[in-house]
């Protein structure tokens, strides 16, 4: 049981999810391709012996390899252990299998999961056969599984031209990870004061330097940042650029104006958009103050106060 | 060649959850506690190094947020290793082997808690073969395992379910002097059996604690070391190395690259008195007992290993670190440290570490 985290402290889903598409060399290719048409292909190394699954470089030797063999669906399981709890993207869904499974005619094994019915049919030596994925497209999860097998022993690997036609040149292997995300102390505090329109800034003990956003740590110093200082509302601008790329999925006309500000009290300065004064009259030393939009968890934008530009000299530290 | 020590260890207390703290604030205390010790500022080591992981964080460059906890501005002289701190220890340990430092800040951690570890971790698998089929890394252990206990050789290694008890019952036991462990105390090795498994032939207390934790040292060359430390441990040698990425190409109840990477040290030119190894699962610690040799004279993990705390990216440096403070403390003479990376004991580095006869 994990407890409980302290509640000043926030939390937050965090999903991480990216279809890597990774492109394929000419052994992969011809390994990949021969499963989408239930042929199994290993690589016969210098010294004679045959991996499958195939690679491109001994592993032994680093000698370049590209002597296709075809080695048969049947094997041996040299190695298992049982899974009582299938988790997300297992091959599946029920209780199964991990087994290390050298194929008639290979020299090394592949990893992959063995339908069976509980651990008791299970044991290093078995003999198992692939089960073969109905749809297959050029992966390895065109082998379903394996699953146990009493026929005869498959006969040693034989050349193959590794030719297919449509052969497959990549793949996209999607992959998403969730985590729950805790910012910590310093950055909780800093987010539940934005909640209530106001900005907390920590001070370094050793340099008296305001950190805005806090991280609860001082870049210069090394010592943990905590005592707090609310710093703003207003703020000067410190420098500036103008924006002329829209930004997909951002409703803001362009040209505008994304700017360094530092707040009052602050030890350096944040970064915002500055509005409500046409862009090309945004000057270094201008007073800003933060602009929240109804229900808005942070400032939508900063506006001229209004109030003599800020001297130089307040705030070249900050550029 | 120049001498190198470690002068100075400190580790954070590993737990379950440290959500309250972020990376930099679960750090900092550590790297205070390893400067305090040898009396310097963070400005003034020479070069700084640290390992960590952006999968166990969720976030790319999520090292970059670390760095302000060893006071980066003005810019410091630093390195990172996407990998066990262990691994951050030996390219400062070669900086400083080449006169370019006197000093070394090393520092690793990890944050389990925010993602699902097992999933995490098979996103250091070959992406084209393995990867795709989401095996989590209890698993793979498990095969190894099962191998080892089906090896021809069991009966000389010993290995049966009994004996992998054993190492857990023994791991958390001696963790109960270590007041940063995160699992402590067993019952003994019989009782162990009556639990089910988890991945079989793997039960709860064949593997090691999910956690966060954040581990540092501090290296010294030659004369710095002996000022800032009373009994330096120096490195005497250190080697990593690492096997063939396919699983099913190894022979999974053997460990060549730690022994190799062990004679590359010279930890076979002479007995050691102690030894810290990362091994977390309990298999793992008889197939690195057999290739390093130790014997029964050795006392192997007092500290509990990592069955008895594994915060990922640090275990591997707090074991180079359990075995320089025990020769600071003069509890060992001459010391093994081991640490390991990937799947089923793939990468493997072992230093040799020893005190000055006092």
């Amino acid at each position: 049981m994990t407890p409980a985290p302290s509640p000043e402290v926030l939390q937050a889903p965090l999903v991480v999810e990216f279809p890597f598409t990774r492109s394929l060399g000419p052994v992969q290719s011809a390994f990949l391709t021969g499963l989408r048409e239930r042929t199994v292909l290993g690589v016969r190394t210098t010294d004679g012996r045959v991996l499958v699954p195939p690679v491109e470089y001994d592993p032994v030797t680093a000698d370049e390899l590209s002597d296709l063999v075809e080695v048969a669906p049947t094997g041996t399981v040299t190695t298992w252990a049982w899974n009582p709890a299938s988790r997300r993207g297992q091959p599946l869904d029920t209780p199964f299998a991990w087994v290390l499974v050298r194929l008639d005619g290979a020299d090394t094994a592949l990893l992959h999961a063995l339908d069976a019915p509980g651990p008791d049919a299970v044991r290093t030596g078995m003999r198992v056969r692939i089960r073969w994925a109905e749809e297959r497209v050029g992966a390895i999860t065109d082998i379903a599984c394996f699953e146990p097998y009493d026929g005869a022993e498959g006969g040693e690997a034989v050349p193959h031209s590794g030719e297919f036609t449509d052969p497959v040149t990549g793949i996209v292997a999607p992959a998403r990870l969730d985590y729950t995300y805790a910012p910590g102390r310093a950055q909780s505090r800093y987010l539940k004061a934005l909640g209530d329109r106001t900005t907390q800034g920590e001070r370094c003990p050793s340099c008296r330097k305001v950190y805005v956003p806090p991280r609860g740590a001082c870049p210069t110093c090394g010592v943990a940042t905590d005592e707090q200082v609310e710093v703003g509302p207003r703020g000067t601008v410190t420098t500036f650029c103008i924006v002329n790329i829209k930004a997909r999925n951002l409703d803001i006309e362009v040209p505008y104006v994304y700017a360094h500000i530092a707040l009052d009290g602050a030890g350096l300065a944040l970064h915002g958009r500055v509005g409500g004064i046409p862009y090309d009259q945004v000057r270094m030393g201008l007073r800003v103050e933060p602009v929240w939009s109804e229900d808005s968890r942070y400032p939508d934008h900063y506006r001229p106060t209004g109030e003599p530009d800020a001297d130089y000299d307040t705030y070249k530290e900050l550029l | 060649m120049r001498e190198v020590a470690i002068v100075a260890f400190g580790q954070s207390h590993h737990r379950r959850d440290s959500a309250e703290v972020s990376e930099v604030e679960m750090l900092m205390p550590v790297l205070h506690q390893v400067l305090d010790a040898v009396g310097l500022r963070a400005g003034e080591i020479d070069f700084t190094c640290s390992g960590s992981s952006d999968y166990l964080a969720g976030r790319a460059f999520s090292f970059t947020m670390a760095l302000d906890g060893v006071g980066a501005w003005p810019p410091i002289s630093e390195s990172h290793v996407e990998m066990d701190g262990a691994w951050a220890l030996y390219e400062a340990w070669t900086r400083l082997l080449t006169g370019e430092a006197d000093t070394a800040l090393v520092y690793s951690y990890g944050k389990s808690s925010p993602g699902d570890l097992r999933e995490v971790l098979t996103r250091q698998l070959d992406p084209y073969y393995v990867a795709p089929l989401w095996p989590d890394s209890v698993s793979l252990a498990a095969l190894q395992a099962q191998a080892l206990l089906d090896a021809e050789d069991a009966e000389d290694t010993g290995a049966d379910e009994r004996a992998l008890a054993a190492v857990a019952a023994r791991s958390r036991t001696a963790a109960e002097d270590n007041p940063h462990a995160q699992v402590t105390g067993s019952p003994p090795p019989e009782t162990l059996l009556d639990d089910p498994y988890l991945v079989r032939p793997l039960r709860r207390h064949d593997c090691p604690p999910v956690g966060d934790g954040a581990a540092a040292v501090v290296l010294a060359a030659g004369d710095t070391a002996r000022r800032l430390c009373r009994r330096p441990a120096w490195i005497r040698g250190m080697d990593h190395r690492t096997e063939a990425h396919s699983l099913g190409v190894r022979d999974l109840t053997r460990s060549p690259s730690t022994r190799l990477a062990a004679e590359r040290a010279g930890a076979f030119e002479a007995p050691a008195d102690l030894a810290e190894l990362h091994a977390p699962f309990t298999s793992q610690e008889l197939i690195l007992r057999r290739e390093l040799g130790l014997g029964e004279g050795v006392r192997v993990n007092p500290s509990g290993g990592a069955l008895a705390a594994n915060p990922m990216m640090a275990a591997g440096l707090i074991r180079l670190g359990e075995a320089a403070a025990a020769i600071h403390r003069g509890a060992a003479d001459r010391a093994l440290a081991h640490a390991t990376s990937g799947p089923c004991l793939q990468q493997n580095l072992v230093a040799v570490l020893e005190g000055d006869v006092l």
